[in-house]
């Protein structure tokens, strides 16, 4: 039996479903790790970069990839590249609302700024008020910081401009 | 290997090496922090680190081309053939200890890697560009733990100076180059250190002055590494982070 042709484009959409391990709530696509595809004579190279250098899910990323792309009958291999360097800039803004209510406050400000001004009066994803103050600016994952709202009084997960 | 490989090869090992030994030696504060949100913060630096040194390794293996792995790297060399500083090697000590070590490594690492994301090897540029955003971070946390501790109460205040005294005879060495920094340097890959040594001093210097203490001056400076020669810690460190794979040859989770 012939497998079914894929094109391009219909592999990316195929691992738009794959969700972020440490943020189901967004797929790898929405958050900037899926790079490219590129077709090869018998299958595909997936490339994708890490959030941060040290990132445990890259493992289980590449490892759902190559699955789901298994079960549709397309040979892979997966690329990690570095450059140029991942950056929340890439976050798409339906993401984004995606991370808030899922409890995350996405990152607000560009990347490339200073990291204590881009640390300031962060909206709280649960009550939306500005007065915020940062507990930790290390939290569960490389990528989050820990917050406090002043206002509701509940604390919360920022994902940090990077 | 042809001559620069061999060159980017050893320059790719001291980075690994450096961000590999500190990554242990932070992780070794996993579940001992003084409270959990820096357990959580002392941890997420030595990840980063861990990223980092698998970066610079596996390519030093590429280069290397004999068929090793960053894994084998990592732990199968002995004692002498780490090029790290000797700065991250040092035991974490008290918490001022381990914060002083931070401050003089991650303001230094700052500094290189703005400078090395220059470079004109495409992956010590490429790895640059992502390692200067995470340490922008430790950089601001060791900078705000210097200026809490010394800016602190009389006790703290001391304990952080005596940290930054004992550890200041290991900062010499960051800015020390020998024949593979100028080689690599006159082809637009390596970093000038000693174009570095201002600006990490003056950064310290302003870190210090917030925090009420005073900056060490000179003095006798420690050196070695280079050479692969070691203070006598690293081979107790080495002991306890190599004893699985050398009891376990080849173990796969």
């Amino acid at each position: 039996m012939v497998g079914q042709v894929y094109s391009k484009e219909e592999i990316l959409e195929l691992l738009s479903e794959i969700a972020d391990p440490e943020i189901p709530v967004v797929s790898i696509r929405e958050i900037g790790m899926l790079r490219d595809v590129h077709m090869t004579g018998e299958g595909c190279e997936v490339i994708i970069t890490p959030t941060y250098t040290g990132c445990p899910a890259m493992g289980i990323i590449e490892a759902d990839i190559k699955a789901l792309l298994d079960s549709k009958g397309i040979k892979s291999t997966v690329k990690l590249v570095y450059q140029p360097a991942w950056t929340t800039d890439w976050i798409t803004s339906e993401a984004r609302e995606k991370m808030r209510r899922y409890g995350i406050a996405p990152p607000e400000h560009s990347s490339c700024g200073n990291i204590t001004k881009a640390e300031e009066h962060i909206t709280c994803p649960q009550c939306g008020a500005k007065d915020t103050e940062v507990i930790s600016r290390f939290g569960s994952t490389a990528c989050k910081a820990l917050y406090k709202c002043n206002t509701c009084k509940e604390p919360f997960e920022y994902f940090k401009c990077h | 290997m042809a001559d620069t490989a061999q060159l980017k090869y050893t320059y790719s090992l001291r980075l690994g090496d450096n961000a590999w030994i500190l990554s242990h030696r932070l992780s070794e504060l996993c579940s001992n922090g003084p409270f959990l949100e820096e357990d959580l913060a002392l941890t997420n630096l030595a990840l980063d680190l861990i990223g980092r040194a698998q970066g610079f390794l596996k390519y030093a293996a590429e280069l290397e081309e004999k068929g090793r792995t960053a894994d084998d790297l990592a732990y199968r060399r002995n004692e002498r053939q780490y090029y790290n500083n000797l700065l991250v090697e040092m035991p974490n000590g008290d918490f001022a200890t381990t914060i002083a070590r931070q401050l003089y490594i991650s303001v230094f690492e700052y500094y290189f890697f703005t400078a090395l994301q220059n470079s004109k090897d495409e992956t010590f540029a490429g790895l640059s560009a992502k390692t200067i955003k995470e340490v922008k971070y430790h950089m601001a946390h060791a900078a705000d733990w210097v200026v809490r501790l010394g800016d602190g109460t009389e006790e703290s205040h001391a304990k952080m100076q005596q940290a930054l005294n004992e550890l200041w005879m290991y900062t010499g060495e960051l800015f020390e180059m020998d024949s593979v920094d100028e080689a690599l340097m006159a082809e637009g890959i390596a970093v000038d250190l000693a174009a570095l040594r201002p600006l990490w001093e003056s950064h310290i210097r302003k870190v210090m002055e917030e925090a009420t203490l005073e900056m060490p001056e000179g003095g006798y400076m420690q050196t070695g590494s280079r050479q692969g020669i070691h203070t006598e810690h690293l081979g107790h460190m080495l002991g306890e982070m190599q004893y699985l794979q050398r009891a376990y040859p080849d173990a796969k989770w």
